[in-house]
Order: C-alpha cells, then sequence, then structure tokens
C-alpha cells in the first residue's frame, strides 16, 4: 500500500471539504481575492468538480485600492476557466469618500472590506463562503475551524467554537447565520508555493520580482498606484521587488527581492526570516487587531 | 505527521512548542519581535507566547481552544495540535485528536504523573492514536536526576497497562527552557540513551490500522455536467480501489465493476486511502449521496443500534431518548441514545453507573438510528466508525461517539446475502447449509459447491451481495464464526 504526499494529502483533505459544502449547503459562494491562496483554493475547487463547472460563484470584494495588475488577472482568469464571477464594492462608502488616508486603515477596511462583505452576502442570500485563509498565517487564525460558524450578524466568537472532530462538519444553520469555510486551514505558505509550481497554477505578476517605481519609507516600498500621499522630500524611484501577499495598494508593502520564477521564490521562502503578513498595515496596528476584526466579520 | 499535545501554561508545554518552533527556526524575526517585546516586563524570551493566540488566553495565560502549528524539518512536515488541559476543555482536547498520529503527554518532572496527563492519554488513546511519547519536562528543576525520570516512567507505565488496547509508549526526559532533548540531545542527562523529541517525531514509523478493512468510500457527492457523465466523488476511508473492480452499493447492495477514476489530469490505474476521487461504474445504478461502495468481499456491518463510547461536549447533558441527529460518514440522521451504560472515571479508569452524561464525561451509550447505518469498529477504521450528534433545534454540536460495536437487536436480522464456495470438501458445505438453515437462513446448494445464504425471514436472493471462498483448511465453525463476524449470521 502507498502512501500519499504531504501536498497529496492537503489536496485530498481539501477537496474533500469543498465537497461537503457543495452538498450541505444551499447557496454557497468562493471569496476570490486575487491572490496566491485563491489560485490554489480555485484550482482545487477545478478539481473537486471535474469535469463539472464550479457549482458555485467566485465573489471579489473590490475596494477600489487594488493593483491594476491584480484586477486584469482576475477578469483573464474567470474569464479563461469559465468561472461565474461576482464583484461587490461598498459604493456608498467609496461615494462618501472613504479612503485609508482620511479615515485611518481600521476604519477604512472595517468599510471598504468587512462591510462590503457582509452586504454581499446577505445580499446573495449566501449560507456558506470560502475563503483562502490558513491558520499559519496569523496566531487568530491558527485557533480557527475549517467550518466557522457566523451568526447573523456574520459575528465570530472564538470562546464558543463548535468543536470539529474527525471530517465531520456541521453544517446546521438558521435563516441568516452562515459557515465560513476555509479548505485551505493546514496548508502552510510555503505549501502553497510549492503546489502551485507542482501543478503549474497562474498567479498575479506582482509576487514575481523586476523593478517597479516605489517610495522607500524607511524600511517599507510602498507601491505608487492611487495617489498615494507623498511626504516632504519623497519621489518614486525604480527597485528590485516583488509582493510577498496580496491586499490594497497603501496596505501592502513589496520586499526587496530578485525572484522571478516560482522556483526562486521557493527557494526564497526557505531562507525568510520574516513572516507573510509583516507587509500588511492592518494587522499591525493594535495588538489582536485581526482577531478584533474577524469578530466583526472579516475573513 | 499531525500530533497533539495537551496541557496548561504551568507545565511548560507552551514553551515546548515554542521550542520545537524557535528551534526548528520556524519562528519568524518579526513574531519574535513582538514576544521580545510583550515580555519585557519580565526579561528573558518567553516562548510560551508564540503560541497563544487569543486575547482573553494572553489575558488569562491558559489555552482555551485548539491552535494549530506548523514547523517542518528537511525530514518530515509536522501539524500540531496544540489543546488545552483543563478538565473544562476536554472537547477541545478530542477536537485536536481527532486527526492526529500521535501524542506528546507532558509531564512536569517536579509532580509526576497528574491528573491532568492521565486525562490528555485516556482521550489520546480513545481517539485512536496509537503512539504516545511522554515528554518528562522541567528535568532542570530535578538536578536531571535518573531515578526522577525512572520512577515516573515506572508510574504512567502501570496507569498505561491499564487503558485497553494500550498504545506504544516513548519516554523523554527533557528541559523545554533549556532546550536539552527537544532538538538536540543534550550533555547534561548522559544516563538517557534514546532521541531527542524532534529526533524521535522525524523517524516514528507511522503505523498503518491495526487491521485494516476493505474498501469503503463514502459517497459525498454525485457530478452530473451531462447526460453522459455520473461520477461518484468522495474520499476513501479505508482500502483501495482500481478500475475492474467489484465494488458493492451500500445500502442497496448492488454490484458493479468500476468503469473509471476521474481526475482533471487524467484517470488513475488505482487510488487509495485517504484520497479524494471520482469513480464511474460500468451500470447506472443508483447511488446517491450517504451511499457507500465497499468491498463485497469485507462489508462493514449493518446495524440499526449500536454500542458506543461517546465523550460529550454540551452544557445540556446527554440523556436517552432526547431528539438528536447523528452525522456518520455522509449522511445524516435522526437517532436517539437508547441506553447509557456506564460513565468512565477519568481518574480511576472505572466505570460507573450514570444516567446522564455531562459536559465532557465519557461514557459507553447504545445509540439506535432512525435507519441502519453501516459500520466498522472505530478502533479499526476512524472514519466509518465515528459519528457526531447535533442538537436539531440549536444546531450546536453536542457529542462524538466511537463506535465499539453493532448492539444486538431482537428481530433484526443480518442484511447480507452471501454466496459461499468450499472447494473439495461437500460434506462440510452440507453441514453448513444445515445449520444456517437452522437458524432461519433461506439457503440453496448451487452447482460447483456453492452455498447460497440469505438474510433470516426473507425470500432466497436471487444474487448475492458477498462472496466467500474457503479451502480445505478452513474447519466449520472456524467458517461460521466468519459469517458471524461478517454480519451474514447472527
Amino acid at each position: 500500500m502507498s502512501t500519499l504526499t504531504h501536498l497529496q494529502a492537503l489536496e485530498a483533505e481539501s477537496i474533500h471539504i469543498l465537497r461537503e459544502v457543495a452538498a450541505e449547503f444551499q447557496r454557497p459562494v468562493m471569496l476570490y481575492s486575487i491572490g496566491k491562496d485563491s489560485s490554489v483554493m480555485v484550482r482545487l475547487a477545478q478539481k473537486a468538480f471535474y469535469p463539472a463547472a464550479l457549482p458555485f460563484p467566485l465573489l471579489h470584494i473590490d475596494t477600489g485600492y487594488k493593483f491594476r495588475e491584480m484586477v486584469e488577472f482576475r477578469d483573464r482568469f474567470c474569464v479563461e476557466i469559465g468561472a461565474r464571477l461576482m464583484v461587490h464594492t461598498n459604493t456608498q462608502a467609496v461615494a462618501a469618500g472613504a479612503n485609508p488616508f482620511r479615515l485611518g486603515t481600521q476604519k477604512c477596511c472595517g468599510l471598504l472590506k468587512t462591510r462590503a462583505l457582509l452586504d454581499a452576502l446577505t445580499a446573495g442570500g449566501f449560507d456558506a463562503a470560502f475563503g483562502g485563509a490558513r491558520r499559519d498565517e496569523e496566531k487568530s487564525r491558527a485557533k480557527e475551524r475549517v467550518y466557522s460558524f457566523r451568526d447573523s450578524f456574520g459575528q465570530w466568537d472564538p470562546k464558543n467554537q463548535r468543536p470539529e472532530l474527525w471530517n465531520l462538519f456541521n453544517s446546521r444553520v438558521d435563516k441568516g447565520e452562515s459557515i465560513r469555510v476555509f479548505p485551505l486551514s493546514n496548508w502552510t505558505e510555503l505549501d502553497v508555493w510549492e503546489y502551485i509550481q507542482l501543478e503549474n497554477i497562474p498567479v498575479v505578476p506582482l509576487y514575481f520580482a523586476r523593478p517597479r517605481p516605489m517610495v522607500v519609507r524607511g524600511e517599507s516600498l510602498i507601491p505608487v498606484e492611487h495617489d498615494i500621499p507623498l511626504l516632504p522630500g519623497e519621489a518614486p524611484q525604480m527597485v528590485m521587488c516583488r509582493m510577498r501577499s496580496l491586499g490594497c495598494t497603501p496596505c501592502t508593502g513589496a520586499i526587496r527581492s530578485a525572484a522571478d520564477t516560482v522556483p526562486k521564490i521557493i527557494a526564497e521562502m526557505r531562507e525568510f526570516r520574516r513572516s507573510e503578513r509583516e507587509n500588511r498595515v492592518i494587522d499591525h496596528d493594535q495588538e489582536g487587531s485581526m482577531e478584533l476584526k474577524k469578530r466583526e466579520g472579516y475573513f | 505527521m499531525r500530533f497533539t499535545t495537551a496541557g496548561s501554561v504551568d507545565d511548560g508545554k507552551s514553551t515546548l512548542i515554542g521550542r520545537l518552533l524557535y528551534d526548528s527556526q520556524t519562528v519568524y524575526e518579526d513574531q519574535l519581535a513582538g514576544i521580545r517585546k510583550a515580555t519585557k516586563a519580565h526579561g528573558g524570551l518567553d516562548l510560551s507566547l508564540l503560541t497563544d493566540g487569543l486575547r482573553a488566553e494572553r489575558e488569562q495565560g491558559i489555552t482555551i481552544d485548539v491552535a494549530y502549528r506548523y514547523f517542518s524539518t528537511p525530514r518530515r512536515k509536522f501539524i500540531i495540535a496544540d489543546t488545552p488541559g483543563h478538565e473544562q476543555y476536554t472537547r477541545n482536547m478530542a477536537t485536536g485528536a481527532s486527526t492526529a498520529d500521535l501524542a506528546i503527554v507532558l509531564i512536569d518532572a517536579r509532580h509526576g504523573v497528574l491528573a491532568q496527563s492521565r486525562r490528555h492519554a485516556f482521550i489520546a488513546t480513545l481517539l485512536g492514536i496509537r503512539h504516545l511519547v511522554v515528554a518528562v519536562n522541567k528535568m532542570d528543576l530535578m538536578e536531571y536526576r535518573e531515578e526522577v525520570f525512572r520512577e515516573i516512567c515506572g508510574d504512567f507505565g502501570r496507569f498505561a497497562a491499564q487503558i485497553g488496547n494500550p498504545p506504544d509508549l516513548e519516554f523523554i526526559p527533557l528541559s523545554a527552557l533549556c532546550g536539552d532533548n527537544v532538538v538536540r540531545r543534550g550533555d547534561r542527562m548522559p544516563w538517557y540513551r534514546g532521541p531527542a523529541l524532534l529526533e524521535h517525531l522525524e523517524t516514528v514509523p507511522l503505523a498503518a490500522e491495526d487491521h485494516p478493512v476493505g474498501l469503503r468510500l463514502p459517497v459525498q457527492y454525485v457530478i452530473r455536467p451531462d447526460q453522459d457523465f455520473r461520477g461518484l466523488a468522495g474520499q476513501l476511508a479505508s482500502g483501495a480501489i482500481r478500475p475492474g473492480d467489484l465494488v458493492c452499493v451500500l445500502p442497496s447492495g448492488r454490484q458493479a465493476r468500476v468503469r473509471s477514476l476521474v481526475t482533471r489530469d487524467g484517470e488513475l490505474a488505482e487510488a487509495f486511502a485517504p484520497m479524494s476521487v471520482t469513480v464511474r461504474l460500468d451500470e447506472e445504478i443508483d447511488v446517491s449521496r450517504g451511499d457507500m461502495l465497499v468491498s463485497p468481499a469485507d462489508p462493514p456491518r449493518r446495524a440499526l443500534r449500536f454500542e458506543a463510547t461517546v465523550v460529550w461536549m454540551n452544557q445540556k447533558p446527554a440523556a436517552a431518548d432526547r431528539p438528536y441527529l447523528l452525522k456518520h460518514t455522509t449522511q445524516t440522521l435522526p437517532a436517539r441514545i437508547v441506553e447509557i451504560r456506564h460513565r468512565v472515571d477519568i481518574h480511576s479508569l472505572s466505570a460507573r453507573p450514570a444516567s446522564e452524561l455531562q459536559l465532557n464525561e465519557i461514557g459507553m451509550v447504545v445509540v439506535e438510528a432512525q435507519r441502519p447505518l453501516f459500520i466498522d469498529p472505530y478502533r479499526r477504521n476512524r472514519f466509518t466508525g465515528s459519528f457526531i450528534l447535533l442538537d436539531p433545534l440549536s444546531n450546536e454540536t453536542l457529542g462524538a461517539g466511537m463506535i465499539e460495536s453493532a448492539a444486538e437487536e431482537a428481530g433484526d436480522g443480518a442484511s447480507h446475502s452471501a454466496s459461499i464456495s468450499m472447494e473439495g470438501q461437500p460434506e462440510a458445505l452440507w453441514a453448513l447449509a444445515r445449520r444456517l438453515a437452522e437458524r432461519g437462513h433461506p439457503v440453496a446448494v448451487l452447482p460447483a459447491q456453492v452455498l447460497l445464504v440469505g438474510p433470516v425471514g426473507t425470500a432466497l436472493p436471487a444474487a448475492a451481495s458477498v462472496e466467500l471462498r474457503f479451502t480445505a483448511g478452513d474447519s466449520p465453525e472456524e467458517i461460521f464464526q466468519e459469517l458471524v463476524r461478517r454480519g451474514i449470521v447472527r
């Protein structure tokens, strides 16, 4: 009897989760953030339901602050794989002038991501939403179940989670309640890149190093997009860099790197001594800030 | 490899995990900077802060819920289910243990074997973990004395011997704080010749199931993109499947051959547990979610009632005759507890009379489902031997069950029909036919020394759901017992 490799075992577990949700919920949806984890999650879904099409739509919460290359990639990718794509923006907040420079990152995130997400889930009547979050990303995520129950306000109660044993998931919800489902719970950042290499999965070119115009502010590399306000004396300069994780441009820093292929990224990852979300401003504006945002309904 | 640890901050569990992550260079610099900032108050580097993730946990210095950690070495990748040790969080300990291959039971060298270590060892074993590592921690506080370690090994060994089906034990003396025998063998305990903890984790062979059962493929989802394609999708709970194999679909008992194993990357020549697969059969027979594909020669037991060990996880106690929902493999159906046999006193491992099971209590119960389930004992198959109980009103997960065996039930005959061939011993075949007929089974002896037998109280079936072959070496009594074991005869 053969045994599976680590990646094969993760794949089998994720496919089981994807199928379980498609079978047990009335209206599932897959949150698609355009990043590498979403790319892997979509590939796993394609495998889970092959040769049928995905039995649920993809939903992108567009804050309007995403990288141009991300949006281009999204539109091209979804057409190529024949996925149904829904895009939701909190237009009210945008019209009222919500931006991170004026509101601060926390409030901006609350309006353009969390509120937008909750509104989109309610409007679509979705009772289950897949997300590509992984437990190794952040310590409150390390505590989250594969099936994460949300009350009718979309809130998470980390102290009172449903026990989750074996692969027997409790999918029962009342009207208005929902489950966030994390098929990649047990994947690490390195697993994701190794799988991208193995499966030849397309990802946004922003992950690969090339010279890009950046504002260098202390240790941070800030992308020049969406009219970022410059400090006196600052001017964009070309820096060899890449993105390790993708979010909104004002809140996602680049890292200095020459890794311009997937194997080079994997080699670089093995040497990394800094965590993946370090460049995500929103995770660090307060102790336990990811946990607080998650409780309020953030992914 | 997946392993579980249990304990509280006091016994150094978080420090031990922090040490494994730190010494295997899995901790990033910015995370270290974060804990340096948080430990400024009491100096030094508090590795335990790497693991407690929730604000309430950091506030109270305890672990409330399971946290999952990931690290890898060049030899293996590891997933740690880091679980709380307090009695009030037994359910979270069980959650972590349900998917683990190995458990590290932490013992404080100053205090010896405490209730918490015993509870963890018991729950780990109950949930089918076959490897226990007894990590005797804080040896630095006991001057690294061998006799301290030996005494704890003796105490724990005596306790473990009382657990039914005791697991493999490995004892390791260590100091998580100082790093002795965690990642590398230190020189402060020259009397210890075994491996360091990480060496053991990297090299321990993961035992296959003790008594593997045949094919079990619970159908999760039917993939039907068009009229011409019908794929049965599911994750193998055990066994293997190949194109051309004859499989039996339960509960209908219909048989078909596997036409192909379909994937996005081409067809497979073989699939085995725990792969997720899509199976096409050569005949259009009725199969839907909740059904199971099994090997005809080794089917699971059909049972309306069964005995199970249950870990209760809800404030509302378990009691007989309350309406529950039961989820087993890929089906959910009404069920009730018909009897609570006893509760287990986790300190003495003795059975105590009980009419209810309270939150975090463990007990032996008899469960009755609204329709028969196809089950294996949990010790033979974690996936066809486990179930959860749900509250139909509040939707909460109430309890987790591990099936021991089918319970005898009056008037419920076995469901399988079988064709039994016994080459070269016609007298034994006729004797067996008589014995089965006396028990009420319809029987017929067919040409070529084949005996067809059906369930009690039914007509003789046209075809058998199970085919069995015996050779001249098998005694009639052995054959009879085999039929009982397979649920063909009661």
